[in-house]
């Protein structure tokens, strides 16, 4: 019905009944109705019907592509061994080893913490690099002489007047960031971690930046200070983490005492890197926010 | 080999694969950008739920150690839950830097239709 009027419309547009400068003859490209093209061949090369065609085309193509992408995938899927096999290749003894050795070897009581922060804590380095490099590219990207204008009338001008958001985010505000430190804190003795408990304290940061307005939040937590913060968090992890790579690879014997697991200050660097990935998590979460809201001021 | 006692033991993974394949039809089909990043984020998530789903065992516990017990066959595989991590925070990453991006066309063009964008850069070119 829609289709049908458009695609007549569409069909008049390019006979050249309707006036070509007619406003809104744009949009009728983006809804062309698929695999059916105008027929006739009209005499005026206009750039706009090759395109249609070529969208035509790929729409049929791209639901080709999705389609037999799904039935090839899903044959693969029905090949895979068996879900909930305890006998599947996966369960080898790369797991078996995390799992039975790895609260001696680490000293953390979650194995996945023991896992990311200490036999792959090179990959976390990296993860936490990508979160960087992000708020970076981010920055580069929104920083333009547009952003003065997009802040007048930006969704969250005037939500720190918001009766509802300042009583509740009152009651909220320090039980999300008790909560975000706790599982920073314990994230080598329990489920969370640095990424998880860092996303709790960025949803908190972020929660604090509408209540209390962001001219106020930027005095706290410039672009400046969370870049700062990330670089410097970044910084200890490299070391922490190339003081225990060196000194393990060269047997030099300098260990950092593991503890007793289950205790708060146990298993060696786990605890000082989950703190650092939480800041460098919160900071991009909160720096995100604030960037794509611009009202960073300079 | 398409029998349905298979099709219904692998549920999990069947069902990533359809919303992975979902995730793909709205990046190549919906001209909104927004709804493309949308439909990158289905697919990062379903191939999360295949993670997870090949790492399940049966009757499994989460890999804390809590209660002492060091056997293997007594927890779920801890390895799935590290790669969903990379992936997650992979996926925030470049969610973000589409999201900037899409902004900076929307100044541009002022719309977020990918097809209106692209006639107007290429009526900008002509013109």
């Amino acid at each position: 019905m829609k289709n049908k009027s458009l695609l007549h419309r569409f069909v008049d547009w390019v006979n050249g009944d309707v006036a070509d400068d007619r406003p809104g003859n744009i949009r009728t490209v983006g809804s062309l109705p698929e695999a059916k093209p105008p027929k006739e061949k009209p005499e005026h090369t206009d750039p706009l019907r090759h395109l249609n065609r070529q969208i035509a085309a790929y729409r049929v193509s791209a639901v080709l592509v999705c389609v037999s992408l799904m039935l090839a995938l899903t044959y693969t899927v029905l090949c895979l061994p068996t879900y909930n096999d305890p006998s599947a290749p996966t369960n080898n003894e790369v797991s078996q080893r995390y799992v039975e050795q790895g609260m001696e070897e680490t000293g953390a009581v979650n194995t996945v913490a023991g896992m990311i922060l200490d036999y792959r804590a090179f990959d976390t380095f990296g993860e936490s690099t990508v979160l960087f490099t992000a708020t970076a590219a981010v920055l580069f990207i929104t920083l333009s002489k547009h952003t003065k204008e997009w802040t007048e009338r930006g969704p969250f001008a005037d939500s720190s007047k918001d009766p509802i958001l300042q009583v509740v985010g009152k009651i909220l505000l320090p039980m999300i960031f008790v909560y975000g430190i706790y599982v920073v804190l314990n994230g080598h003795l329990s489920p969370g971690g640095g990424f998880s408990g860092g996303a709790v304290l960025g949803g908190g940061l972020i929660l604090a930046s509408s209540m209390f307005g962001q001219k106020k939040m930027v005095r706290v937590l410039s672009a400046n200070v969370t870049t700062g913060l990330s670089v410097a968090c970044l910084l200890a992890y490299a070391a922490m983490k190339g003081y225990s790579f060196f000194t393990g690879a060269n047997h030099v014997g300098w260990e950092i005492p593991k503890g007793t697991p289950g205790d708060i200050l146990s298993s060696g660097f786990i605890l000082p890197l989950n703190i650092c990935v939480g800041i460098i998590v919160a900071c991009t979460m909160f720096s995100f926010y604030s960037l794509f809201s611009q009202v960073e001021e300079e | 080999m398409l029998d349905l006692q298979t099709l219904i033991d692998m549920r999990y993974q069947v069902v990533a694969v359809i919303l992975f394949c979902i995730g793909f039809a709205t990046l190549f089909l919906h001209p909104n950008l927004i709804k493309k990043v949308i439909g990158l984020n289905l697919m990062d998530s379903a191939v999360f739920l295949m993670l997870a789903a090949v790492g399940y065992i049966d009757g499994g516990k989460a890999p804390i150690i809590v209660d002492g017990i060091t056997d293997a066959s007594y927890y779920i595989n801890p390895v799935p839950g590290g790669l969903v991590l990379t992936g997650i925070v992979v996926a925030v990453s470049t969610t973000a830097l589409f999201l900037a991006l899409i902004q900076r066309l929307y100044y541009m063009y002022h719309t977020l239709n990918l097809d209106e964008i692209l006639l107007l850069a290429k009526r900008s070119e002509h013109y």
